[in-house]
């Protein structure tokens, strides 16, 4: 109960709709800094949101967060090093592109593995239609009683 | 006649899958990972809040005892219910807690708070734009973090701290904290 | 009373499913005609208790009735009146009544209108459909009831999320869901055929309509809520492969894999197994989605506010069903004989190929959507899937699909000639490759999805085209020309619309997600901001008043060269009650691209403003693309071949659709 009150209070800050995010208070003087920090913040997630990014959000934690990425920047970290920090605050959650590591290998390995299933499966599917088709064997050669019988019927319905 | 147990697989599948959801059922998709555990507590320095002195909290303070640091805020909700329980321990004085003030947009309203309230806190910081709660990873309010006498964060509470919180988890890491040989003469 | 009366018709409405679920199914199977001829009347009164049930609600919302919890959680009087309505369905409890509601109603038109099916086949969809029904009944009545009262009754209610007061969001729902329940009729079409060991060319005829209207309305819900995200949201974003946006999307690809799939099997007699799996795996993935979006398992700005019983009752019914029909189909799929045979290179095989691409981008998205899930549940690290995951590998796997969409309707059944069909996509493929030069050239810094997206754009409609007047011989004998198009049945019309919709969707995407422009700053009455070549200048901002808001009303007047083009309005709306500000976007849509204004806060002392200015390339034509999907779409269904078991004029053709 009192963890909902929290995620609640939490929400309550958090879930303003992404109205206007970057303000222009927070925009750099620098331009070339400036499209460095909206990049990473297009890629970190803000932890406080449903499923955006600080760039997008309007809670205030987004904002500082905002903040902390153009003051780093501004030091002289590299974008590397303004994501490794962030990370290192909240873990690999907050990176809206999931790392290359182990974990996640069965991730961005996984739609390669479906298409490679899709292709076997195509692959069996022509190969069971071929066999299909060869198997149909040639009818085997009538032998001479079955001819005649075959003859007495035609005539039989003849004209 | 095609292998008949081909056919099995979608089912196959849709059992793997049933079986993570209904597991993901008992998870929070929101709480993560205390990043701090086993590390020293990250640097910061904050200023003092209103009415409270010239000093204010900084990272080099938590250095001697095991202590508590509580992230709160006159907006949070939640806070308001735990604030009681930590009353009752700065009474019976069992652990230094030191508080730290988030996201306050008026500087008057944290003194407030604790003045109608009351004020549990040996320490207060003023951390106006998260940047001691970004450095301990915080997503909400109130959570509180456990800190040795080295200074190293031994656990992380995200939510009110109760009763139960207390006897349960904190008390007992506290004492055992406290049991540790000070180190003699530096690390 | 009102209030009990919706609960009672409820109640009802499942003792009726719970018949139309038993009887008429067993009534197939021992061949009983009385019990299998209940399957239509209780189909017809269940859709007339739930109509009821549902209208009771309706009618709490408009008459504030705040007696009743769910009217007082979700309505105010305050609120316009089409907010109270589709404040009906804007809420958990009432969506699932809106959700039994099409239910019914699906139910209802396959028994009204289905007489040319055969009787036991009849008979089984209808009451899967009515099993489905009971699942849903169950899960209101014990866990979601929306006529539960509240005791004592507030003198006025909360509101309805001030995201949730505007016309393009009040009509998302039950757009998306006639598009998920009608999911649910091929799914039980599904269902009885393996019952019944059996599908034929008829079945494929019969399921096709149902799963073809499903379709348009899917199409059309998810266009909604994209647009509605757009000019919205306040930044000109309007896909963000949110877990929920996620959960419309992928029954949306199995659904026109399944459409594509239906065609091999009426036509050729082949893929059977593959159909009836799709269409099982489409209505799972609508039930998924429902899942994801109730039980509280994924973060999204999409869900309803969650309670674990709730995920678990709907996790039970996803075991039920989903389990219940792969292990029929396990069981009973090995039995359906395909006799079609094909090469690789065909029509078929083109179908084929959009089957397995469809599904493929369909698992990937899947997989995206749980995996923060799986590595959680297995107790690693929790990670995040967003955005660039899903567009690094959504768009590989679906650009051979769309290359290979100005091919499939070239290629003739059974065995097809590559070589010809290039030979006729010729001026098709340069034009393609001269747009996706002249793109590259002309906007060098856009990602390069977006250039390779508007050259296959080109090329699939430049393709579509010419397969079009091929078709009507347009160029090699244009006298009859005219007569040949008239002639063409509307299905033809109908896919002809349906891939060149695509084709501007396509490059209305490729604008959008590449080549916006922005400006942030913060602006006074009178300055003037150059963007992307047009000249954006403030007026001015004042105060605006609505029904249950205040707000900021800011005007811009956008020039190009000098020249007046438009006047913007944007809006800053606060909603008291409901305590949340929404921005209304001021938005000029032209051809090349939208003109879009966003005011902010007051900045500073001296009357600034921040501000938000975009052009948004070529985003109209992917709202146009899309109604031209639908549009031909709904030209299909109007065709009187597609209709249910439309006889053919003899009467030996009435004989066979009446089902030997």
């Amino acid at each position: 109960m009192l963890k909902r009150l929290l995620l609640a209070t939490a929400l309550l800050f958090a879930a303003l709709p992404p109205a206007l995010a970057v303000n222009p208070a927070e925009v750099l003087d620098d331009p070339a800094l400036e499209a460095r920090a909206r990049d990473i913040s297009k890629g970190l997630r803000c932890v406080v949101c449903q499923n955006q990014s600080i760039d997008d959000s309007d809670a205030t934690l987004a904002r500082d967060l905002r903040l902390l990425v153009r003051e780093r920047l501004t030091a002289g970290d590299s974008n590397k090093e303004v994501v490794d920090y962030v990370v290192s605050r909240y873990g690999d959650f907050v990176l809206l592109k999931p790392p290359f590591k182990v974990a996640t290998l069965a991730l961005w390995f996984g739609p390669l593995a479906f298409v490679a299933l899709a292709l076997i499966a195509a692959f069996a599917f022509f190969r069971r239609q071929r066999r299909a088709r060869t198997e149909t064997a040639p009818a085997p050669a009538l032998s001479d009683e079955q001819r005649k019988r075959l003859d007495d019927l035609l005539k039989g319905d003849g004209s | 006649m095609r292998n008949r147990w081909l056919y099995t697989i979608p089912l196959a599948i849709f059992c793997v899958l049933g079986i993570y959801l209904g597991i993901g059922l008992t998870l929070d998709p929101k709480k993560l990972p205390n990043m701090l555990d086993g590390q020293p507590v990250p640097a910061f320095d904050l200023p003092p809040i209103k009415d409270r002195g010239t000093k204010g909290f900084a990272s080099t303070d938590l250095e001697g005892d095991v202590t508590l640091v509580n992230i709160f805020g006159s907006w949070c909700v939640a806070c308001r219910t735990e604030h009681p329980y930590l009353m009752k321990l700065k009474q019976q004085g069992a652990v230094p807690i030191h508080g730290i003030d988030w996201r306050e947009e008026d500087p008057d309203a944290g003194p407030r708070w604790l003045k109608r309230f009351g004020d549990p806190y040996t320490l207060v910081g003023d951390d106006p734009r998260s940047k001691a709660a970004i450095a301990f990873g915080v997503t909400g309010a109130p959570e509180t973090f456990l800190v040795d006498r080295k200074g190293i964060v031994r656990y992380k509470h995200i939510g009110p701290v109760n009763d139960a919180v207390w006897k349960e988890v904190l008390q007992p890491l506290i004492d055992k904290l406290r049991r540790e040989k000070s180190p003699e003469g530096g690390s | 009373m009102t209030a009990e009366l919706g609960h009672f018709t409820l109640i009802l409405a499942l003792c009726v499913a719970l018949v139309q679920a038993v009887f008429p199914l067993v009534g197939a199977a021992r061949d009983n005609e009385v019990w299998m001829g209940l399957a239509r009347p209780t189909a017809m009164f269940q859709f007339l208790l739930v109509s009821i049930s549902f209208g009771c609600l309706t009618h709490l919302y408009v008459t504030s009735d705040f007696s009743v919890l769910n009217v007082a959680s979700n309505s105010n009087t305050a609120m316009p009146m089409l907010y109270k309505v589709s404040g009906v369905w804007g809420n958990h409890e009432g969506s699932l009544l809106l959700w039994v509601l099409i239910l019914a109603i699906f139910g209802a038109a396959v028994a009204a209108f289905g007489r040319n099916l055969p009787p036991a086949l009849r008979a089984r969809v209808l009451s899967v459909q009515a099993m489905i029904a009971v699942g849903f009944y169950l899960f209101m009545l014990f866990t979601s009831n929306p006529f539960e009262r509240l005791f004592p009754a507030p003198i006025n209610g909360r509101e309805l999320n001030p995201l949730l007061q505007d016309p393009g969001l009040a009509f998302h729902p039950p757009m998306l869901y006639l598009g998920y329940v009608g999911f649910s009729m091929a799914f039980s079409f599904a269902i009885a055929a393996l019952i019944e060991g059996r599908v034929d060319a008829a079945w494929a005829r019969w399921v096709r309509p149902w799963t073809m209207a499903a379709w348009c309305f899917l199409t059309a819900g998810i266009t909604l809520g994209s647009w509605w995200a757009y000019y919205e949201l306040g930044w000109g974003g309007w896909w963000y492969w949110d877990p929920v946006e996620n959960a419309s999307f992928m029954p949306w690809l199995a659904g026109t894999a399944l459409l594509h799939s239906a065609t091999v099997v009426e036509k050729r007699d082949s893929l059977k197994g593959w159909t009836v799996l799709l269409a099982i795996i489409t209505f799972s993935l609508s039930l998924l989605g429902t899942f994801l979006v109730r039980s509280g398992v994924l973060t999204s700005v999409h869900a309803f506010a969650t309670d674990p019983t709730r995920g678990v009752f709907i996790l039970m019914l996803l075991i039920v069903v989903i389990g219940g029909s792969l292990a029929l189909y396990a069981f009973r799929a090995p039995k359906l004989v395909s006799s079609g045979l094909f090469q690789p290179v065909s029509r078929e095989g083109a179908l084929l190929f959009n089957n397995l691409v469809m599904t493929t981008a369909a698992a990937a998205v899947l997989l995206g959507t749980l995996y923060p899930l799986f590595l959680d549940a297995i107790g690693g690290a929790k990670v995040s899937v967003g955005p660039p995951f899903f567009n690094a590998v959504f768009i590989p796997i679906m650009i051979p699909m769309i290359a290979a969409m100005a091919f499939g309707p070239l290629l003739n059944w059974k065995r097809g000639d590559l070589v010809a069909a290039f030979g006729q996509l010729r001026l098709a493929a340069i034009l393609g490759l001269v747009a996706l030069a002249a793109t590259y050239m002309w906007q060098t810094d856009g990602p390069i999805f977006a250039t390779l997206g508007m050259g296959l754009a080109v090329w699939l409609g430049l393709g579509t085209l010419t397969e079009l007047a091929g078709r009507a011989r347009l160029f090699t004998a244009p006298a009859g020309a005219w007569g040949r198009f008239r002639r063409m049945p509307r299905a033809s019309w109908g896919m002809v619309l349906g891939h060149f919709g695509l084709a501007l969707a396509i490059a209305g995407m490729a604008g959008a997600g590449g080549w916006t422009k922005e400006s942030i700053q913060t602006m006074h009455p009178g300055e003037t901001v150059d963007l992307a070549g047009y000249e954006f200048t403030f007026d001015g901002a004042s105060e605006g008043q609505g029904p249950n808001y205040t707000a900021i009303v800011g005007k811009f007047t956008v020039r190009k060269s000098g020249d007046v083009i438009a006047e913007l309005v944007a809006e800053k709306r606060n909603y008291p009650i409901g305590g949340m500000p929404t921005t209304e976007a001021g938005i000029e849509t032209r051809l090349a691209g939208d003109l879009y204004a966003v005011i902010g806060d007051p900045e500073g002392e001296d009357g600034g403003f921040v501000t938000r200015l975009y052009f948004n390339p070529l985003v109209v034509w992917m709202w146009i693309g899309a109604m031209v999907m639908v549009f031909g779409g709904v030209l299909s269904l109007t065709d009187r071949r597609y209709r249910v078991g439309a006889p053919k004029r003899s009467r030996a053709g009435a004989a066979v659709a009446a089902g030997a």
